[in-house]
């Protein structure tokens, strides 16, 4: 790992600023020319509890978090301590050190708090651990360079400064990153911190091997999170509105929306549930404005009946799926990917709708940008599905990627003109809903609109809105908005792709997942083909509409298949099966639902199972044979 | 030039005008109180001269639901208690809009009282109508959260063992800016109140008494009833908010003893509308946002412009 790659764990309490701490570290690694990752791992506190964030970074573009890691910067001890006696619990504080020595990989450097930890509170085995694994532990009272200069919050700081000086990173992209957030006297302050902790570890013995790789961006880059994507490309396609109820992880969208919204002319709304939630995009939506709306796993449940309302009044919306460790309140701040079929198919009746599990922070833009378009185009829901995985992922992306035009098409909508042109009903209503129409979508009007009054109604009714139950009028309603699917499908199909392909086309051997582990997957891919397997993966998106082509295709390609995906009861594995009515004997699944994202290396030892018969032996994940097998 | 041209036209506009040309069959029986609704609905409409295309009238679900397709407007027949989150992003989405909305005690006070306490809270610029009857009609004469205690339905075989909601007081607390009671059975009242109700700067609701001739015929049909502002005994200030909750207090007491008390409860002038309120913290801008995706001038700001925070 030496020389190529960092892969720096940043450790301590909730509350402790490790969450700004390691962002402001990656963007400096990012000014510096490389290629950065983080991965987030947090409890569900507000304060307290144990926490870290790992940033990877070389010089070539990163996609996933590596199998360990190789520098533990420890700190923190907010969650230990009584804040009003300043009693500490047992021995919480040397958690964040403790509880972090599993992964850290031969060779591997430690600096932690001598402030905090002396070295009788260090566990008897350390020293030994230490040896045996060639660790390099430097420690450092980092809470007394802290308030020499300034106070002792300023801590993490001189951390930072400590991992400048044992990795040799030029402290000029700190000092520019702290300037730039940071009212005058403050950022003197930290950069004298800063300094002297530098110096001090400058004048330490090293002998570790660890060191940051050299890189050069090419063009401008930027750091971003899918929560950020998702946020900018609803802002990119027009939407004004968003209607929200906290629950994490689907807070970090909602909460970027609000912010920006209005700035950008338009209006956040938080409200009472759920359900409320939902029911006020669909009416702002219906008033004309380009609307959203989201939750994680038991708020989405809320929003069943809203969304059917949806599908049946044809009224566009884009709703945001955040999903997390289920059932029920489940594990809120873990990823999993076990509400899939609840997003597919949740709501009374034939589901209606588009859905889409971006892999990453670049797609979760385009997709989110392609479900507003495919929304007010077709007049369908249309559902970006994520989750905390993805959420805990900032990346690197070219600035120029963001560099478009924004489309504020509200879709298939008259003006007043085109209204006086278009059917209407002997009563003088407008005919919002035709039995045939051409793409699917009949076109819409808009309340306050001359000669587009019509009736929007969750009962079936007939081209002008009144309820019906008329055997024919139904079938004709339904068939057409069912046929906007197929549109959809062929839409899709007709444009980039959304799946992400990887490795050799013509490789004997694939690895298929969904939505957020496309990344991890691909790294698998890359570390197997390293070790000479002949192995490609697919990462889908488009679950929908279903990619059915692409997939077909791909497990046509190859003799066996392993499906990678966090949930227990193969979700995706059986949708896959189900539309595609074979491939039972192709595909082996990969389970996790731990809480914990896969890793490169379960994934690996999964495909070994898969074609070598193998025995899986982790327990962190659940391998399953292939029918037959 | 505006792309609605519906809303505040200068036209003359009939009463007819509200009654759909080819008139869905009513599925209300005959003596039915929500005709009363739709009959005053008209009237009032037509008195404040609103065109039948600026108006918004979003509906619940139950016999009160219906209202949507016996009154020409623009009409959105939504979920059993939602019509007013579905009603109230629609008002912020083009506040020039009339925006009404309407359905049972059911539907208003019981599956959608979260919203319905919210909105009042939130004090949107817009009508309530809730057709109470207190009882669930369309479902066939379940006891609804305004039944009496003791009522007997099948359902509930034993009699309700529960106090009825007090819609009014309810209303009062959680912020409505007026509150109004009116009954099928005095449709010039009735008219008067919703004009009023309409007219008003802020979230109005009209608890309308709407007999049930079918399913609640032990109940009464409202009559005789006591206008309390044509009445010396009921002498108070409908902007007294202390005033207001005990005239309300014994309002619902005394229709549970079978004493029909209706009229206007509580006016609350010069409160700024929720809109208003947004507007006035810059989080909504001033002119309606339906408007900008038909506005070739409008300038659409991008994420691109946000990514200095990134670099």
């Amino acid at each position: 790992m030496t020389g190529n790659e960092l892969i720096w764990r940043i450790a301590g309490g909730s509350g402790d600023g490790i969450d700004s701490t390691s962002q402001n570290f990656t963007k400096a690694l990012m000014r510096a020319g490389l290629h950065v990752f983080t991965h987030r791992h947090y409890p569900s506190r507000i304060r307290g509890g144990h926490t870290y964030v790992e940033v990877r970074a070389r010089e070539e573009p990163v996609q996933s978090r590596g199998d360990g890691y190789n520098f533990l910067l420890s700190l923190g001890d907010s969650f230990a301590r009584n804040p009003q006696d300043d009693a500490y619990y047992g021995t919480e504080e040397v958690k964040p050190l403790t509880e972090n020595l599993d992964d850290l990989n031969e060779g591997g450097i430690i600096v932690y708090d001598s402030g905090l930890l002396d070295e009788e509170d260090l566990p008897e085995d350390f020293d030994e651990r230490a040896e045996a694994n060639d660790w390099h532990v430097y420690p450092l009272d980092l809470r007394s360079i802290a308030k020499e200069h300034g106070r002792e919050v300023m801590r993490n700081t001189a951390g930072v400064g400590a991992t400048a000086a044992l990795l040799g990173i030029d402290l000029r992209y700190f000092k520019e990153l702290m300037a730039e957030s940071m009212p005058e006297d403050v950022y003197e302050t930290n950069v004298d911190v800063l300094e002297d902790a530098h110096e001090r570890v400058a004048e330490m013995d090293h002998d570790h091997d660890v060191s940051v790789p050299t890189g050069d961006h090419e063009t401008e880059q930027v750091l971003l999170s899918a929560s950020n994507a998702i946020a900018y490309g609803a802002l990119d396609e027009g939407c004004r509105f968003i209607a929200g109820y906290p629950m994490t992880p689907w807070t970090e969208v909602f909460t970027l929306m609000s912010q920006h919204l209005p700035e950008f002319g338009g209006v956040a709304e938080q409200v009472e549930d759920e359900i409320a939630a939902a029911s006020l995009a669909l009416g702002a939506s219906h008033a004309g404005v380009k609307a959203m709306s989201g939750s994680s796993g038991g708020g989405f449940a809320l929003m069943s009946e809203p969304l059917g309302l949806a599908e049946i009044t044809e009224t566009p919306v884009v709703l945001v799926e955040a999903a997390r460790a289920g059932p029920s309140t489940g594990m809120p701040t873990k990823p999993e990917q076990g509400d899939l079929e609840h997003v597919l198919y949740t709501s009374q009746g034939d589901s209606n709708r588009v859905v889409f599990a971006p892999g990453n922070v670049a797609e979760a833009y385009e997709q989110t940008r392609k479900a507003f378009e495919l929304a007010y185009g077709y007049h369908i829901p249309a559902i970006v599905m994520y989750d905390q995985k993805l959420s805990g992922e900032l990346r690197n992306v070219d600035a120029d990627f963001f560099d478009r035009e924004p489309n504020p098409d509200p879709g298939a909508t008259l003006t007043e003109d085109e209204l006086s042109e278009a059917a209407h009903h002997a009563s003088g209503k407008f005919q919002r809903y035709q039995h045939d129409t051409p793409a699917g979508a009949s076109p819409r009007s808009i309340p306050g609109q001359r000669g587009g009054r019509f009736l929007a109604s969750g009962n079936e009714h007939t081209p002008e809105g009144h309820i019906s139950e008329d055997p024919g009028n139904r079938v004709a309603q339904m068939n057409r908005r069912m046929e906007k699917l197929d549109s959809i499908e062929q839409e899709l199909a007709e444009s980039a792709s959304h799946q992400s392909h990887h490795g050799d086309e013509d490789a004997t051997y694939g690895i298929m997942t969904f939505g957020s582990q496309q990344g991890t997957v691909e790294e698998a891919v890359d570390q197997l083909r390293a070790d000479g397997h002949d192995v490609k993966s697919l990462g889908v998106s488009d679950l929908m509409p279903l990619a059915t082509e692409e997939i077909e295709a791909f497990l046509e390609s190859v003799d066996e298949c392993l499906v990678v995906e966090m949930n227990a009861s193969a979700q995706f594995k059986g949708l896959v099966q189900r539309e595609l009515g074979r491939f039972g004997p192709t595909m082996s699944s990969l389970l996790k639902y731990n809480g914990n994202p896969f890793e490169p290396a379960e994934i690996v030892e999964g495909f070994e199972a898969t074609i070598n018969g193998t025995e899986f032996e982790r327990s962190t994940a659940r391998f399953q044979p292939a029918a037959g097998d | 030039m505006s792309a609605f041209n519906a809303i505040d036209t200068d036209r003359e506009v009939e009463q007819d005008e509200f009654t759909p040309e080819i008139e869905p069959q009513a599925t209300w029986c005959p003596g039915c109180g929500d005709f009363g609704v739709l009959k005053a609905l008209k009237g009032a409409a037509t008195e404040l001269g609103l065109d039948p295309e600026e108006i918004l009238l979003v509906t619940g679900i139950g016999c009160s639901g219906k209202l949507s397709s016996y009154f020409e407007s623009y009409g959105f027949h939504s979920i059993h208690g939602r019509s007013l989150p579905v009603a109230r992003a629609a008002k912020l989405a083009n506040p020039e809009l009339t925006v009404l909305a309407a359905g049972g005690d059911g539907d208003g006070y019981g599956i959608g009282g979260n919203h319905f306490m919210h909105t009042a809270r939130e004090n949107h610029d817009m009508t309530y109508i809730v057709f109470n009857n207190e009882i669930f009609g369309l479902t066939k004469g379940q006891t609804s959260p305004t039944s009496p205690k003791g009522h007997k339905s099948k359902t509930q075989p034993q009699g309700s063992a529960k106090d009825p909601l007090r819609p009014l007081s309810m209303s009062l607390s959680a912020g409505a800016s007026y509150v109004a009671r009116t009954a099928a059975v005095n449709p010039n009242q009735a008219k008067e109140i919703l004009v009023e109700a309409i007219q008003h700067d802020g979230f109005s609701h009209v608890d309308f008494l709407t007999q049930c001739p079918t399913w609640n015929k032990d109940a009464k049909q409202y009559v005789p009833y006591i206008d309390i502002q044509q009445n010396d005994e009921y002498d108070f200030d409908v902007t007294e908010r202390r005033e207001a909750a005990e005239a309300m207090y014994e309002t619902e007491s005394a229709l549970w003893e079978g004493k029909v008390l209706t009229g206007r409860y509580y006016q609350e002038d010069g409160r700024r509308t929720y809109h208003e309120e947004k507007m006035q913290q810059d989080s909504m801008p001033e002119s309606p946002i339906a408007g900008q995706y038909f506005d070739d001038n409008h300038e659409w700001k991008r994420s691109y412009d946000l990514l200095d925070a990134h670099r």
